[in-house]
Protein backbone atom coordinates (compact mmCIF):
# COMPACT_ATOMS: atom_id res chain seq x y z
CA UNK A 1 0.00 0.00 0.00
CA UNK A 2 1.08 3.67 -0.83
CA UNK A 3 2.14 5.26 2.63
CA UNK A 4 -0.35 7.88 3.71
CA UNK A 5 1.57 11.30 4.72
CA UNK A 6 0.03 13.35 7.47
CA UNK A 7 -1.59 16.52 6.77
CA UNK A 8 -0.41 17.51 10.19
CA UNK A 9 2.90 16.60 9.60
CA UNK A 10 4.27 20.03 9.77
CA UNK A 11 2.97 21.63 12.80
CA UNK A 12 2.77 18.26 14.96
CA UNK A 13 4.88 19.02 17.98
CA UNK A 14 5.35 15.98 20.32
CA UNK A 15 5.32 16.84 24.07
CA UNK A 16 3.13 19.43 26.42
CA UNK A 17 2.40 22.57 25.22
CA UNK A 18 0.24 25.79 26.82
CA UNK A 19 -0.18 26.00 30.63
CA UNK A 20 0.54 22.37 31.75
CA UNK A 21 2.25 23.30 34.65
CA UNK A 22 -0.65 22.61 37.08
CA UNK A 23 -1.75 19.16 35.55
CA UNK A 24 -2.43 18.47 31.35
CA UNK A 25 -5.58 18.78 30.62
CA UNK A 26 -6.34 17.15 27.18
CA UNK A 27 -3.85 14.77 25.08
CA UNK A 28 -4.17 15.16 21.64
CA UNK A 29 -3.37 12.69 18.81
CA UNK A 30 -3.94 11.98 15.68
CA UNK A 31 -4.92 8.12 15.31
CA UNK A 32 -4.28 7.02 11.50
CA UNK A 33 -6.92 4.76 10.99
CA UNK A 34 -5.99 2.67 8.10
CA UNK A 35 -9.60 2.33 7.20
CA UNK A 36 -12.14 5.22 6.85
CA UNK A 37 -15.56 4.41 5.37
CA UNK A 38 -18.86 5.91 4.47
CA UNK A 39 -21.52 3.66 4.38
CA UNK A 40 -25.13 4.83 3.15
CA UNK A 41 -28.52 3.25 2.74
CA UNK A 42 -30.94 3.87 0.33
CA UNK A 43 -34.09 4.42 2.25
CA UNK A 44 -36.00 1.47 3.74
CA UNK A 45 -32.87 -0.70 3.40
CA UNK A 46 -30.76 0.73 6.38
CA UNK A 47 -31.45 -2.86 8.50
CA UNK A 48 -29.83 -4.33 5.76
CA UNK A 49 -26.70 -2.02 5.49
CA UNK A 50 -26.59 -2.20 9.50
CA UNK A 51 -26.38 -5.95 9.33
CA UNK A 52 -23.99 -6.00 6.59
CA UNK A 53 -21.82 -3.74 8.77
CA UNK A 54 -22.06 -6.16 11.39
CA UNK A 55 -21.29 -8.83 8.92
CA UNK A 56 -18.13 -7.39 7.65
CA UNK A 57 -16.64 -5.67 10.85
CA UNK A 58 -18.35 -7.58 14.03
CA UNK A 59 -19.68 -3.82 15.40
CA UNK A 60 -23.46 -4.53 15.85
CA UNK A 61 -24.76 -0.63 15.72
CA UNK A 62 -28.10 0.29 17.83
CA UNK A 63 -30.46 1.46 15.58
CA UNK A 64 -31.36 4.90 16.61
CA UNK A 65 -30.26 8.80 15.20
CA UNK A 66 -26.41 9.17 16.14
CA UNK A 67 -25.90 5.63 17.37
CA UNK A 68 -22.01 3.98 17.51
CA UNK A 69 -20.46 1.38 19.05
CA UNK A 70 -16.88 1.49 19.48
CA UNK A 71 -14.33 -2.17 20.11
CA UNK A 72 -10.63 -1.68 20.05
CA UNK A 73 -9.71 -0.85 16.87
CA UNK A 74 -12.91 -0.71 15.41
CA UNK A 75 -15.77 1.74 15.19
CA UNK A 76 -18.70 2.63 13.57
CA UNK A 77 -21.40 5.57 14.03
CA UNK A 78 -24.32 6.87 12.31
CA UNK A 79 -24.31 10.42 11.17
CA UNK A 80 -27.05 11.32 9.08
CA UNK A 81 -30.52 9.42 8.53
CA UNK A 82 -29.26 6.15 6.89
CA UNK A 83 -25.11 6.97 6.66
CA UNK A 84 -22.52 5.26 8.90
CA UNK A 85 -19.18 5.66 9.48
CA UNK A 86 -16.99 2.94 10.01
CA UNK A 87 -13.61 3.02 11.14
CA UNK A 88 -10.44 0.28 11.31
CA UNK A 89 -7.44 0.41 12.48
CA UNK A 90 -5.94 -2.19 9.66
CA UNK A 91 -6.69 -1.12 5.84
CA UNK A 92 -8.95 -3.49 3.83
CA UNK A 93 -12.20 -2.52 5.28
CA UNK A 94 -13.51 -0.80 2.15
CA UNK A 95 -13.08 -4.05 0.10
CA UNK A 96 -14.66 -5.84 2.03
CA UNK A 97 -17.51 -3.39 2.70
CA UNK A 98 -18.05 -3.00 -1.21
CA UNK A 99 -18.87 -6.65 -1.12
CA UNK A 100 -20.99 -6.41 1.42
CA UNK A 101 -23.37 -3.28 0.44
CA UNK A 102 -24.80 -4.37 -2.38
CA UNK A 103 -26.01 -2.11 -4.74
CA UNK A 104 -29.49 -2.94 -3.69
CA UNK A 105 -28.36 -2.29 -0.21
CA UNK A 106 -26.84 1.42 -0.61
CA UNK A 107 -23.16 2.70 -1.45
CA UNK A 108 -19.86 2.53 0.29
CA UNK A 109 -17.38 5.49 -0.30
CA UNK A 110 -13.72 4.71 1.31
CA UNK A 111 -12.82 8.20 3.05
CA UNK A 112 -9.52 6.40 4.58
CA UNK A 113 -7.56 9.31 2.93
CA UNK A 114 -9.87 11.91 2.56
CA UNK A 115 -10.38 12.16 6.67
CA UNK A 116 -8.41 13.18 9.19
CA UNK A 117 -8.91 11.30 12.47
CA UNK A 118 -7.76 13.64 15.35
CA UNK A 119 -8.28 12.17 19.28
CA UNK A 120 -9.15 14.31 22.08
CA UNK A 121 -9.15 12.92 26.12
CA UNK A 122 -9.00 14.22 29.44
CA UNK A 123 -10.30 15.73 31.71
CA UNK A 124 -10.72 18.77 30.17
CA UNK A 125 -11.88 17.34 26.82
CA UNK A 126 -15.53 18.20 27.49
CA UNK A 127 -14.59 21.47 27.83
CA UNK A 128 -12.52 22.25 25.25
CA UNK A 129 -15.08 20.95 22.59
CA UNK A 130 -17.78 22.86 24.16
CA UNK A 131 -15.71 25.67 23.03
CA UNK A 132 -15.73 24.46 19.07
CA UNK A 133 -19.14 23.00 18.89
CA UNK A 134 -23.09 24.02 19.97
CA UNK A 135 -23.36 20.77 21.13
CA UNK A 136 -24.16 18.91 24.60
CA UNK A 137 -21.16 16.96 25.34
CA UNK A 138 -21.88 16.07 29.23
CA UNK A 139 -22.24 11.95 29.35
CA UNK A 140 -25.89 11.54 30.03
CA UNK A 141 -26.54 13.57 26.82
CA UNK A 142 -23.40 12.06 24.87
CA UNK A 143 -22.83 8.76 25.46
CA UNK A 144 -20.11 5.83 24.88
CA UNK A 145 -20.32 5.20 21.21
CA UNK A 146 -22.71 8.09 20.30
CA UNK A 147 -21.48 10.65 17.92
CA UNK A 148 -22.57 13.89 16.67
CA UNK A 149 -21.91 15.47 13.08
CA UNK A 150 -22.10 19.60 13.46
CA UNK A 151 -19.58 22.08 12.28
CA UNK A 152 -17.04 24.55 13.01
CA UNK A 153 -16.53 27.86 11.41
CA UNK A 154 -17.98 25.61 7.81
CA UNK A 155 -15.46 23.30 8.84
CA UNK A 156 -17.55 19.56 9.22
CA UNK A 157 -16.63 17.35 11.78
CA UNK A 158 -18.19 14.44 12.96
CA UNK A 159 -17.63 13.16 16.87
CA UNK A 160 -17.65 9.95 18.44
CA UNK A 161 -17.19 9.73 22.22
CA UNK A 162 -15.10 6.78 22.12
CA UNK A 163 -14.48 6.88 26.30
CA UNK A 164 -15.66 8.47 29.27
CA UNK A 165 -13.36 11.49 28.50
CA UNK A 166 -12.45 10.59 24.91
CA UNK A 167 -13.45 12.09 21.45
CA UNK A 168 -12.30 10.84 18.00
CA UNK A 169 -13.02 14.27 15.29
CA UNK A 170 -13.09 13.25 11.82
CA UNK A 171 -12.37 16.00 9.51
CA UNK A 172 -11.55 16.87 6.13
CA UNK A 173 -8.00 16.43 5.23
CA UNK A 174 -7.60 19.67 4.01
CA UNK A 175 -9.15 21.56 6.57
CA UNK A 176 -7.18 18.92 9.72
CA UNK A 177 -4.01 21.48 10.03
CA UNK A 178 -6.22 24.17 10.45
CA UNK A 179 -8.68 22.62 12.49
CA UNK A 180 -5.25 20.82 14.66
CA UNK A 181 -3.93 24.57 15.60
CA UNK A 182 -7.19 25.51 16.68
CA UNK A 183 -7.88 23.17 18.81
CA UNK A 184 -4.03 23.63 20.33
CA UNK A 185 -5.06 26.92 20.73
CA UNK A 186 -8.09 26.77 22.30
CA UNK A 187 -6.32 23.83 24.70
CA UNK A 188 -3.18 26.38 25.57
CA UNK A 189 -5.71 27.70 28.77
CA UNK A 190 -6.23 23.84 30.57
CA UNK A 191 -2.41 22.70 29.27
CA UNK A 192 -2.24 19.86 26.46
CA UNK A 193 0.12 17.41 25.90
CA UNK A 194 0.63 16.35 21.94
CA UNK A 195 1.08 11.88 22.38
CA UNK B 1 -32.78 30.79 17.70
CA UNK B 2 -32.77 26.71 18.02
CA UNK B 3 -34.07 23.91 15.39
CA UNK B 4 -35.19 20.56 16.86
CA UNK B 5 -33.74 18.50 13.98
CA UNK B 6 -35.46 15.36 13.69
CA UNK B 7 -32.11 13.61 13.43
CA UNK B 8 -29.33 15.41 15.68
CA UNK B 9 -32.05 17.00 18.35
CA UNK B 10 -32.03 20.78 19.24
CA UNK B 11 -29.27 22.97 17.14
CA UNK B 12 -28.33 26.48 16.77
CA UNK B 13 -29.70 28.12 13.87
CA UNK B 14 -26.64 28.83 12.38
CA UNK B 15 -26.44 25.07 11.13
CA UNK B 16 -29.26 25.41 9.36
CA UNK B 17 -30.16 26.84 5.31
CA UNK B 18 -33.60 28.42 4.68
CA UNK B 19 -34.88 26.08 1.88
CA UNK B 20 -37.92 28.50 1.02
CA UNK B 21 -41.55 28.45 1.57
CA UNK B 22 -42.75 24.74 2.39
CA UNK B 23 -46.24 26.15 0.65
CA UNK B 24 -44.83 26.17 -3.28
CA UNK B 25 -46.22 23.61 -5.63
CA UNK B 26 -44.13 23.60 -8.76
CA UNK B 27 -46.10 23.15 -12.25
CA UNK B 28 -45.51 20.37 -14.01
CA UNK B 29 -42.09 21.29 -16.32
CA UNK B 30 -44.37 21.15 -19.07
CA UNK B 31 -46.94 23.30 -17.42
CA UNK B 32 -48.28 26.76 -19.59
CA UNK B 33 -50.24 27.64 -17.07
CA UNK B 34 -48.82 31.28 -16.13
CA UNK B 35 -50.59 32.27 -13.37
CA UNK B 36 -48.96 29.23 -11.67
CA UNK B 37 -46.07 29.47 -12.47
CA UNK B 38 -45.93 32.92 -11.33
CA UNK B 39 -47.54 31.63 -8.14
CA UNK B 40 -44.91 29.29 -7.66
CA UNK B 41 -42.26 32.12 -8.23
CA UNK B 42 -43.30 35.44 -6.56
CA UNK B 43 -46.68 34.75 -4.48
CA UNK B 44 -46.02 34.06 -0.93
CA UNK B 45 -48.35 34.33 1.80
CA UNK B 46 -45.62 36.23 3.82
CA UNK B 47 -48.06 34.99 7.25
CA UNK B 48 -48.32 36.92 10.73
CA UNK B 49 -48.15 33.76 12.23
CA UNK B 50 -48.00 29.77 11.95
CA UNK B 51 -45.35 29.06 8.78
CA UNK B 52 -44.49 26.21 6.68
CA UNK B 53 -40.86 25.86 6.15
CA UNK B 54 -38.12 23.96 4.24
CA UNK B 55 -35.11 23.92 6.33
CA UNK B 56 -31.75 21.61 5.53
CA UNK B 57 -29.61 20.72 8.51
CA UNK B 58 -26.17 21.79 6.58
CA UNK B 59 -24.17 21.94 9.34
CA UNK B 60 -24.81 18.58 10.41
CA UNK B 61 -26.71 15.36 9.27
CA UNK B 62 -27.51 17.48 5.66
CA UNK B 63 -31.10 16.31 5.77
CA UNK B 64 -34.50 18.05 4.85
CA UNK B 65 -36.92 19.24 7.21
CA UNK B 66 -40.66 20.36 7.16
CA UNK B 67 -40.57 23.23 10.15
CA UNK B 68 -43.53 25.01 11.25
CA UNK B 69 -42.37 27.98 12.62
CA UNK B 70 -44.76 31.16 13.94
CA UNK B 71 -43.17 34.02 12.67
CA UNK B 72 -44.20 36.40 15.08
CA UNK B 73 -43.20 34.37 18.07
CA UNK B 74 -39.76 32.46 16.35
CA UNK B 75 -41.87 29.33 18.46
CA UNK B 76 -41.62 26.32 15.83
CA UNK B 77 -44.55 24.05 16.67
CA UNK B 78 -43.04 20.63 14.42
CA UNK B 79 -39.65 19.61 12.60
CA UNK B 80 -40.27 16.69 10.64
CA UNK B 81 -38.00 14.78 7.99
CA UNK B 82 -39.18 16.10 4.56
CA UNK B 83 -38.90 12.75 3.41
CA UNK B 84 -42.00 10.58 4.06
CA UNK B 85 -43.70 13.39 5.94
CA UNK B 86 -47.54 14.56 5.26
CA UNK B 87 -46.83 17.59 3.19
CA UNK B 88 -49.16 20.39 4.75
CA UNK B 89 -49.65 22.19 1.58
CA UNK B 90 -52.06 25.10 1.53
CA UNK B 91 -54.73 24.14 -1.54
CA UNK B 92 -55.88 28.08 -1.47
CA UNK B 93 -54.35 30.10 -4.66
CA UNK B 94 -53.66 33.36 -3.51
CA UNK B 95 -54.70 35.88 -5.59
CA UNK B 96 -52.25 38.04 -7.87
CA UNK B 97 -51.68 41.09 -5.60
CA UNK B 98 -54.23 39.95 -2.70
CA UNK B 99 -52.62 41.17 0.82
CA UNK B 100 -52.26 37.83 3.39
Amino acid sequence: MVERLSPLESVYRVGSHGRFEDGVGVILSETRPGSITQVAAWPGEEARAIAAIRKVSGLALPDGAGGGVVDGDKAAFGFAPGKFTVVDEAEGLAVALTKAITPAIGTMTDLSHGRTAIRIEGPEAEWVLAKFFAVDFALPAFPVGAARSTTHHDVFAQIQRTGGDRFDIYVFRSFARSFWKALGHAAEEVGYEVA
Amino acid sequence: MLLTCPYCGPRDVSEFTYQGDGNRQRPAPNSQDLQAWNEYVYDRQNPAGDHNEIWQHSGGCRSHIRVIRNTVSHVTSSTVPVRGAVHHRSTERRKPGAKA
